[in-house]
């Protein structure tokens, strides 16, 4: 489409059952009572002038460009901060309103450069726009008066620059950082004439900007502006699609020229981001055409070889040849395949099809094995479906909210943001997690309870919790009688209110105050709306599965469950984990989370896919990678995952990956794990991709090609390339028929096509008949499971413990302008914020072991050891160091061990005993040497 | 014991009224006489201070002017007991300035020991709150509202109106503010109750806080007042001992706390909802409205805002009653107003006096004219976003409404007077500049305007384009006024345009040519 120029009515909706009829310029309009005069003209067709509202901003009345006349009233209000009476007769247009505005707009243009023509916003600009609405043709003043025409320019930011010389004050750069970011990064320094927007009187790369973007949008001139617009020039067509980073799946607009991607912003219609960004999302693109990355098809007979590029033909071939010689020497079973998070509905889907047709068993699994397979299970168990029970928007209506494992801050900052506003409104906060993250505690917003516990206690903490409300007879009775398994329910409160599960006791383990346990159980059971997030702190333990349905039981013990404001709730670390496990990517499920076991779905996928089906569940990572050094895999097809670095005890899987005799890696990098690959396919970014996300609240949402692929396949026909080499029929004509295929075989993705996509912009899953524009809250008056389902969670303890050799625990995360292991963000510009990981350790520990700030520090684990820089930080307690895993150099992942969920065999990242020393060299000294494995 | 008065009030201690203070108590000790020194507000007649009282049989009688070195003299002639000294005015009370005046507001003022709570009760200090505390909130508010007291900081709206809106918006806190940011040049009336008669105000405020359920209040005081501060602080210590604050108030089982903020120089803060943002702690810009602060005001909640004036008013409306108010005035500005004599004038001070007075009275009659002996040129009326009056308005009846209908406002009720030596061309331009230096910089009419308001009157004056440049001065007016968000921008162009259009010949200009087109 041509570049898409979303309607703004100049002031935020307004919700309210009782609306006014009010006449502007003789049209009668109808709308609900608090509305704006200048939104009510808006819905009525008539753009009042405007330069300092928003509709995403409250009305400010600053710009005094919408002044009107209304019948009855004195003078000339301002339409966006005049509410409609009822009755009242408003005209936009008259000759007072007119002298005013082009007044006010001679005095603007009085103190701004007259340099349209080579201005970046030139076309793009509303104080342009506004200039040419009211006719201004002449500046009596002249130009020679007071101005700040000469200000410099702060290009600190790499993405954006700030030119003072340009701004007209209208303060929604702060007001957006404000209402709708929650940073307060900025301010008006001085008064009157000398009011100038200051990111806290420094530039903005040392202020406390976090680089959403949210300013730069709300800028109507060239002042706060992207540094692509101001290199290249304006874009000149929109695509609609989705952010290939985190869980929350923000919708943007893609605005390019030609082919080329001038710029991301952040959609308003986006059902998860509702028009706001981080800088990931906003600015982190650049890597799509990074020059790391590679476009052509490669193989090679050994990994100790160089690669050779081929054509996609001959490396589809060799790929099909290589897998099937090694079922012909091993076995069936001996291959199988990891499907990716981060690509599309439809492309994770053929990948599991391929292995359960072309393949001929269920060895699939999904990457989200290593962070939210507990998720799946859990809530499942409980509830009834392996997915979160809100939508984004429901965290509006939370009078408390208890965030478990998770620094939404850092990692789900759009999300972060939508929860801040509401914290800031009143909403009372408990954070349980180990370290004194931003979430609990940053400039505006502190949680009420931080029960910070020790990596590994998670359990036992949520059982205290649950015991308190059980024990004080908080529990909601009649929820419980009315919508759960009353016996399973009697079986718990017995359980549960046992000594060992007593604040007092776990207090003990956990090292929370147990007055603060009850506390924050009083508080959560107490408030009419409590919701649940939680984050991979809950998932990657040893009893991750455990503590998830701790969570549930909590919830549904307290009656939060099944409306707006409540729910438990995951955060989900990338674009499409939620996809790609409803997509069937379990060795042990087809997509919709049906058992391979069920004959009558075995029945279905057979005709549908006319080929035999395996009704014993495949292999998972971990299993394969055992299998591997066990001899008995010895092919893989791995999907845009980089097990090599992000997967526990690298070292482990390297050897597994170096002892089978075909690795096929698709990606857009020679990752760490393409190290040990025979064949390269390469792989399209998200700006290539036709498809579909699914985030962490359920939602569809489209994924459109931006530009043309650059490998000249898309992964989806790649895959298939390689099921019919290998023997079986797979064509699509495009996506969009995949998706239909995925609707057949779905209950719960029965009414979703593109079409409806394309029509109604996204569905939260379920949407079948019962509910054909999808389920944005789910278990509303049943649970999908019928009764709710209390499950025993008895805390065992995890087998990573501290000693003397090891007397430290290790937990890891992820910050701000990093994503996951790096692959992209590390190729953008978003280094600049974050050249490292380090190792936040407590002054006690530091100083107990000579280890200073700012200095190489020497990690070990049981199974690795690592080099990271130390950061002495009072964020974690003493006895708990922390790290980030963005980077392959320090390696996290090389110390971190294989003890896993006991359900799904989820990683425990969070637990791993260490010990540290001082280190006179860098990560270099070190680095696990895929050379040696490889053979080099 | 004989009892001594000497005015702690500011303007008296900027001319000695400390280091006399000091003295009398001094030359009492060597003289071994017993006497009872009290530091009471001033008695509103600047031009005589520092003015000592001496109390002797029941009457005060007044020493003019007195000075440090003037004291052991006086004490020579016996003027503890002997009013024969050149320095004596006789009977305060009986002074021509002070007879002439109606004092409801100002009544205990330089009466009372400021920080005495029984001297206060002695002088029918808390009648008001007593009668109050017998009636209901809505009870009240009729008083107030049937009394016809209208908001003295400048707008003049009915203050019973907004307590109404107050009372009826629904909130778990509510607020009562007194704006003390008495920033208009020649004003002093906020300052010189809270000093004089501090307890006024408390009992006011509490008044208030009880009509529309308020816990909680403040007192905004400009930081250009340390003495007020001090002493308002001193006066909330004292109320909170003496259970007039509290949880409490007067053991009716009622709350109310006060606590005084400093503001930090800004002018526009005294512009309600500025203010409203710096007792938030923001950066003082002005609020639009709606919502009105009695609605959606301190921190979002339901909020009385009112001058010091007008509070300090109230106790006296509950104690005597809404229809001895309202017989006060004329039709439609009810009471009284403590008009401020300032300026280029002989006598200045407070004179508090029913609605009406012409403002010839004040300045010639009760003013006597200008301190330099020249003849008035122009008066300025309602502080520097006031008009300048030229003497063809002198006859002009000083309320809301006669003022209005000459293009002029009361404001707070400042009266400042030029002499013929004055050029109003200047007057014009520093009304630009004031504007320029205090805008809070939110809206453009006033933030950019003001600004060029100055730069275009230069034009004007030196003689640059003049035709086209009183146009556009006139436009820029014209925006100003109907465009700005609050009065800062709003009024400004009132002193310009008065000036231009009543004192053409200073912007050597003919009056046809500053006629708006």
């Amino acid at each position: 489409m041509t570049i898409l120029k979303e309607p703004d009515y100049g002031t935020p909706a307004v919700s309210n059952d009782q609306s006014v009829k009010v006449k502007i310029d003789g049209i009668d309009v109808e709308v609900p009572a608090g509305t704006s005069v200048m939104r009510a003209a808006a819905e009525a067709g008539i753009q009042v002038p405007k330069l300092c509202a928003k509709d995403s901003l409250n009305a400010f009345g600053s710009c005094r460009m919408c002044l009107v006349e209304i019948d009855g009233k004195k003078g000339t209000p301002a339409s966006c901060t005049t509410p409609c009476e009822q009755g009242m007769v408003v005209k936009t247009q008259t000759p007072k309103v007119e002298r005013l505005r082009r007044g006010v707009m001679e005095l603007y243009i009085s103190d701004h450069p007259l340099d349209c023509l080579t201005c970046p916003a030139n076309g793009d600009c509303e104080l342009q726009d506004m200039a040419g609405v009211v006719g201004l043709r002449d500046v009596r003043y002249g130009f020679e008066g007071s101005n700040h025409l000469n200000e410099e320019t702060d290009s600190s930011n790499p993405y954006f620059s700030y030119d003072s010389s340009k701004c007209i004050v209208c303060n929604r750069c702060v007001r957006a950082c404000d209402e709708i970011q929650g940073t307060l990064a900025l301010t008006i320094q001085g008064r009157g004439f000398n009011s100038r927007v200051s990111a806290g009187g420094t530039d903005f790369m040392s202020s406390e900007c976090v680089s959403c973007g949210a300013c730069v949008q709300a800028c109507p001139t060239a002042t706060l502006q992207e540094k692509n617009v101001i290199d290249l020039g304006m874009p000149t067509r929109t695509v609609l699609t989705t952010c290939a980073y985190c869980g929350v799946g923000c919708s943007f607009k893609a605005e390019l020229r030609g082919d080329e991607l001038i710029r991301m912003v952040p959609y308003k219609d986006g059902g998860a981001n509702e028009g706001h960004s981080c800088v990931k999302g906003r600015f982190a693109w650049g890597y799509a055409t990074h020059p790391d990355r590679k476009t052509k098809p490669m193989i090679r007979q050994k990994i100790s070889d160089p690669w050779q590029e081929v054509s996609w033909e001959e490396a589809i071939s060799f790929a099909a040849t290589g897998l099937k010689n090694v079922q012909q020497k091993y076995g069936k079973q001996a291959i199988g395949g990891i499907t990716s998070s981060r690509c599309t509905n439809e492309e994770v889907f053929v990948v599991q099809k391929m292995i359960r047709t072309a393949f001929g068993n269920n060895n699939v699994d999904t990457c989200a094995r290593v962070c939210h397979s507990p998720t799946g299970y859990g809530l499942k168990q409980t509830f009834g479906t392996s997915a979160g029970t809100q939508d984004f928007k429901s965290v509006a209506k939370a009078d408390v909210i208890m965030v478990i494992g998770a620094n939404p801050f850092a990692a789900h900052p759009v999300f972060a943001s939508r929860m801040k506003k509401r914290l800031r409104q009143g909403a009372q906060l408990i954070v349980l997690d180990p370290r004194e993250t931003e979430t609990v505690k940053n400039p505006h917003v502190e949680a009420k309870h931080h029960l910070q516990l020790l990596p590994g206690t998670n359990v036992a903490v949520i059982n205290a919790l649950a015991h308190v409300i059980v024990t004080e007879k908080l529990v909601d009775e009649e929820f419980v009688k009315e919508r759960c398994d009353i016996e399973a329910f009697e079986a718990w409160k017995e359980f549960i209110a046992l000594p060992e599960n007593s604040p007092e006791v776990v207090e003990t383990i956990s090292g929370v105050n147990a007055q603060e346990i009850r506390n924050a159980a009083r508080l959560y059971a107490s408030a009419n709306n409590s919701a649940i997030y939680y984050g991979l702190g809950v998932t990657e333990h040893s009893q991750g599965s455990t503590m998830v349905m701790g969570m549930a039981n909590l919830a549904m013990a307290t009656g939060n469950i099944g409306r707006d404001g409540v729910g438990v709730n995951p955060l989900r670390g990338q674009n499409n984990v939620q996809g790609s496990c409803d997509m069937g990517s379990f060795p042990h499920e087809y997509s919709g989370y049906r058992h391979v076991g069920d004959d009558s779905v075995k029945e279905l996928f057979e005709s549908m896919w006319n080929a035999p089906m395996q009704t014993e569940p495949g292999l998972r990572i971990p299993n394969m990678l055992d299998a591997a050094i066990a001899g008995e895999f010895k092919g893989i097809y791995i999907q845009g995952e980089d097990i090599a670095q992000s997967d526990p005890n690298v070292k482990h899987v390297k050897e597994a990956l170096a002892s089978m005799e075909m690795v096929i890696v698709q990606d857009l990098f020679i990752n760490e794990t393409a190290q040990f690959a025979h064949v390269f396919l390469p792989g399209t970014s998200f700006l290539e991709k036709d498809g579909t996300f699914t985030n962490a609240e359920r939602r569809i949402n489209r994924v459109r090609p931006v530009m043309a692929s650059k490998t000249g396949k898309s992964e989806w026909e790649a895959t298939c390339d390689l099921a019919k080499a290998m023997g079986y029929e797979m064509d699509y004509e495009n996506a969009a028929q995949i998706m239909d295929e995925i609707a057949k075989l779905t209950p719960t993705f029965a009414g979703v096509s593109f079409k409806l996509l394309d029509e109604v912009g996204s569905v939260q899953w379920p949407c079948n008949e019962k509910a054909p524009l999808g389920t944005p809250i789910m278990h509303v008056d049943q649970f999908v499971r019928g009764k709710g389902n209390f499950v025993e969670t008895p805390y065992v303890p995890t087998e990573e413990k501290t000693n003397r050799k090891f007397p430290l625990l290790l937990t890891t995360g992820r910050i701000l302008s990093q994503y996951n292991v790096g692959a992209q963000t590390r190729r953008t510009a978003n280094v600049a914020w974050y050249p490292e990981d380090v190792l936040e350790i407590h002054e006690a520990d530091a100083h107990a072991r000579g280890i200073k700030d700012d200095s190489w520090v020497h990690l070990q684990s049981r199974v690795g050891e690592t080099v990271l820089r130390a950061k002495i930080s009072d964020r974690v307690p003493a006895g708990v160091v922390y790290t980030t895993f963005h980077y392959p150099v320090s390696g996290a992942n090389v110390i971190t061990t294989e003890f896993s969920d006991w359900a799904t065999n989820c990683p425990e990242y969070k637990v791993t005993a260490v010990e540290c020393r001082p280190s006179l060299r860098g990560p270099e000294s070190l680095l696990v040497n895929s050379d040696a494995l490889v053979g080099k | 014991m004989i009892k001594v008065f000497v005015p702690i009030d500011d303007a008296s201690c900027s001319v000695g009224a400390n280091e006399v203070a000091h003295e009398i108590q001094n030359q009492a000790k060597l003289k071994n006489i017993d006497i009872q020194l009290i530091r009471n507000g001033s008695r509103g007649m600047l031009w005589l201070e520092p003015l000592v009282e001496v109390e002797m049989d029941n009457v005060r009688i007044g020493f003019a002017n007195v000075q440090e070195e003037k004291v052991k003299e006086l004490f020579e002639t016996n003027f503890l007991t002997n009013n024969n000294h050149p320095l004596t005015i006789g009977v305060v009370d009986n002074h021509e300035w002070l007879k002439n005046q109606t004092r409801v507001t100002f009544q205990r003022v330089g009466i009372v020991d400021p920080l005495d709570i029984k001297d206060y009760e002695n002088h029918g200090g808390l009648a008001g709150l007593k009668n109050a505390l017998k009636l209901t909130d809505s009870q009240i508010v009729n008083e107030v509202t049937e009394s016809g007291l209208r908001g003295r900081g400048g707008a003049g709206f009915p203050a019973g109106i907004k307590w109404k809106t107050v009372l009826n918006s629904q909130s778990d806190q509510k607020y009562v503010c007194c704006n003390a940011d008495e920033g208009d040049s020649g004003t002093f009336a906020d300052r010189m109750l809270m000093e004089g008669d501090p307890f006024t105000l408390i009992e006011g405020m509490t008044i208030a806080a009880i009509a529309v359920g308020a816990t909680k209040g403040f007192i905004y005081i400009r930081s250009e007042y340390p003495a007020a501060i001090k002493t308002m602080n001193k006066v909330i210590e004292i109320a909170n001992q003496s259970g007039l604050l509290g949880k409490n108030i007067l053991g009716s089982n009622k709350e109310f706390h006060i606590e005084v903020r400093s503001g930090a120089g800004s002018y526009v803060c005294g512009e309600e909802t500025a203010m409203l943002e710096s007792l938030e702690g923001k950066r003082g810009v002005v609020r639009a409205k709606p919502p009105l602060p009695a609605i959606e005001g301190l921190f979002g909640k339901p909020t009385i805002i009112n001058n010091v004036l007008t509070l300090a008013t109230v106790p006296m409306v509950l104690a005597q009653g809404a229809n001895f108010y309202k017989s006060l005035g004329t039709e439609k500005s009810k009471g009284t107003q403590v008009f401020q004599l300032a300026g280029n004038i002989k006598q200045g001070g407070i004179f508090e006096t029913s609605f009406g007075i012409s403002l010839n009275d004040l300045i010639n009659k009760f003013g006597q004219g200008t301190l330099t002996g020249k003849k008035i040129k122009a008066v300025q009326v309602g502080g520097p976003l006031g008009a300048y009056l030229a003497e063809n308005k002198f006859n002009t009846a000083m309320d809301y409404e006669s003022l209005a209908n000459v293009g002029g406002m009361l404001g707070h009720g400042g009266v400042v007077v030029f002499d013929e030596t004055v050029d109003m061309s200047e007057q014009a331009r520093f009304a630009m500049e004031f504007c320029a230096e205090e805008s809070c910089g939110k809206c453009t009419p006033c933030r950019i305007g003001s600004t060029r308001g100055v730069e275009v009157i230069d034009k004007i004056v030196k003689g640059e384009n003049k035709a086209a440049n009183v146009h556009l001065l006139l436009d820029l007016l014209d925006v100003m006024t109907e465009g700005s968000l609050c009065a800062m921008g709003g009024l400004t162009p009132l002193p310009v345009r008065s000036a231009l259009e009543n004192f053409p010949e200073d912007f050597s200009l003919i009056s046809s040519q500053v006629t708006a087109q």
